[in-house]
């Protein structure tokens, strides 16, 4: 019998020939991460073990995301305590500055995750990396502390779901809107405990700042891993950055599948998620009468180059609605310059957004954008939970950068295409 | 390794706020967890509880947060293993790296009612009934996993095997 790429990965690292789902593996993961408060936790775990150092340098990271630069004493100790580890052990370290950003728009730029490889982190949208074809998953504390000591993770072999996308993409119709509606067809928990395995020729043409925001959200639906064939624009984003060899795998021709699911997406539109989950998702034309209070635009899902050109191309010369903050930060220091480097600061500023600092920002109410009771935002984030963002009433709709933006200049939830419309002089 | 105790049935989407609600979560003390473990559907619980004792439970049994207090509080509590029809991904693997054994097992979780006598003997993954003298049979645990429980939990799991090298470790 055949087997998926996530099962060759699992298997591969197991050492074994051939793993079923179900079974319970030991393998050796390539890379531990943890970020600026799940680090904290872990360290002290760590420190029970009563060992010297990580188990290799190079392969333990710990990314400051959620509150750099500090926004209060606390978090500048939390963040001053994670620092002085990190650097007395040795392990990489990122916070701010050119190379920094947030966690998952960081590492695989810096090449630190790479196709084939097994990648744990202490932060549920660890998942991101399937991108490249990685078996990776979000931990608890105690397992983040070991693997950094060890190497070494336990886990069970989790049945693969296959989710096939065929069709025509309508226009505004993005890789967010592909997974929103997918987390609305099978629901929070349609595929818990599984590997997501997105395939077919819609996510073949995606670029890979698009598959990143696809996996990243397999959490959203319970999966514990979300991966993507490799392939030549995989290749083309891995190579010059890979910091270490690699292995692809494939699913073998008669690999089997626990759930396979076919999208024809033609029909697909725009489309928000009302909260408080992320499978409440709805049509974006239906919600043009929802008044807005605020629009954030980045964030581990959004937060990439690809999704500052859609933001920037419908807020070009247009103004954002003065009842309306507009809040836009850049995922990590080279989209920084990058988006800098192409004027698309210069657009974001000229239509009123804010520019802020590479971090995870307002995203799950951390600062810079904090929602007071009632606020409505739409937000190209993950999650939409009770009091994510903010006050317990106030409420998150998720979206794509396009309707965001759009959003923005209207002070409404709003289609692009609105926007393109008014924007033509009659 | 063998566990014999009372069962204490529950239902489907049991989630971390039910076996340790939010408000107790200032402290990391066992004792002071378990003194609320199953607060949300049992207030009674935490008294009742007798060392040994089983919990038997239906769908996505620990769902929610990935709080640790959550197996914490119920190992705390006294109770020896938990069986469900499944479990939620991050609650089953902290309670594993806590040393607190759970079992996946619909077929044992159908037959069992409140109070019955359990026996489960983790090695071959048996659960037999002792009031009905049925037995059912989860998938065993692997040996590594079963010398982890029997450690105590991931952390003197992992400080043993790094005093002590083991070569066979699997994946070696
Ligand atoms: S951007 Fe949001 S979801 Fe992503 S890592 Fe930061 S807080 Fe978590």
């Amino acid at each position: 019998m055949g087997m998926t790429m996530a099962e060759k990965i699992i298997a591969a690292h197991a050492g074994l020939e051939h793993v079923e789902p179900g079974e319970l593996v030991e393998v050796r993961v390539d890379f531990v991460m943890a970020n600026d408060i799940t680090a904290a936790l872990a360290i002290r775990e760590f420190e029970k073990l009563e060992v010297e150092g990580v188990f290799d340098r190079e392969r333990v990271a710990f990314v400051a995301d959620h509150f750099v630069p500090p926004p209060n004493i606390k978090a500048a100790e939390q963040c001053m305590a994670v620092r002085t580890w990190a650097r007395r052990k040795g392990i990489l370290y990122f916070e701010g500055g050119r190379d920094g950003g947030i966690e998952h728009v960081v590492l695989p730029e810096q090449g630190l995750v790479l196709p084939g490889e097994i990648i744990i982190g202490a932060d549920s949208h660890t998942c991101t990396y399937g991108a490249l074809g990685a078996f990776s998953t979000g931990v608890g504390s105690t397992d983040a502390a070991v693997a950094m000591a060890t190497g070494r993770l336990w886990l069970k072999v989790p049945p693969t779901m296959r989710l096939f996308y065929h069709g025509t993409l309508r226009p505004w119709v993005t890789a967010k809107d592909l997974i929103l509606h997918t987390i609305g067809h099978i629901g929070v928990d349609g595929a818990l405990y599984r590997a997501m395995f997105f395939t077919g020729p819609v996510i073949r043409a995606l670029s890979m700042d698009g598959r990143f925001t696809i996996a990243n959200m397999a959490i959203e639906a319970g999966a514990k891993a979300g991966l993507m064939e490799v392939d030549e624009k995989t290749l083309e984003y891995v190579r010059p950055r890979a910091k270490r060899p690699f292995v692809v795998y494939q699913d073998d021709p008669d690999a089997r599948y626990e759930i396979d699911l076919d999208f024809n997406v033609s029909d697909w539109e725009p489309v928000v998620a009302v909260p408080h989950l992320p499978s409440n998702v709805r049509p974006v034309s239906e919600l043009a009468d929802v008044r807005i209070d605020q629009v954030f635009i980045g964030s581990c899902t959004n937060g990439r180059i690809e999704d500052l050109r859609l933001a920037a191309r419908i807020l070009q010369g247009q103004r954002v609605h003065p009842e309306v903050r507009c809040i836009i930060i850049p995922g990590s220091g080279p989209t920084y310059r990058q988006a800098l480097e192409e004027g698309l600061i210069d657009v974001f500023v000229e239509a009123g957004a804010v520019v802020g600092l590479p971090s995870c920002g307002p995203c799950m109410g951390g600062y810079s954008g904090v929602l007071g009771p009632g606020e409505r935002c739409v937000s190209t984030t993950n999650r939409n939970f009770i009091g994510r963002m903010g006050h317990p009433t106030s409420e998150v709709y998720l979206a794509n950068p396009a309707v965001a933006a759009a959003s923005a200049i209207l002070g409404r939830i709003a289609s692009p295409e609105e926007i393109r419309l008014e924007a033509v002089p009659v | 390794m063998r566990f014999q105790g009372r069962a204490w049935v529950f239902g489907d989407n049991i989630d971390t706020d039910v076996i340790i609600p939010g408000r107790y979560l200032n402290t990391t003390d066992p004792k002071e967890l378990a003194a609320h473990c199953m607060e949300g559907v049992d207030p009674e619980f935490p008294r009742k509880v007798q060392p040994g004792d089983i919990v038997v439970a239906g769908r996505n049994f620990g769902s929610g947060s990935s709080r640790e207090h959550a197996p914490i509080s119920l190992k705390a509590a006294g109770v020896s293993c938990v069986i469900a029809r499944s479990f939620a991904r991050i609650f089953f693997r902290n309670a594993i790296n806590i040393g607190l054994p759970v079992l996946e097992c619909p077929e044992a979780v159908e037959a069992i009612a409140p109070g019955d006598e359990l026996e489960v003997r983790l090695d071959t993954g048996e659960i037999h009934n002792l009031r009905t003298g049925q037995v059912f049979r989860a998938r065993p645990y692997p040996p590594f996993m079963l010398e982890l429980i029997r450690a105590g939990g991931l952390i003197p799991y992992t400080r043993a095997r790094l005093a002590k090298p083991q070569p066979g470790a699997p994946g070696g």
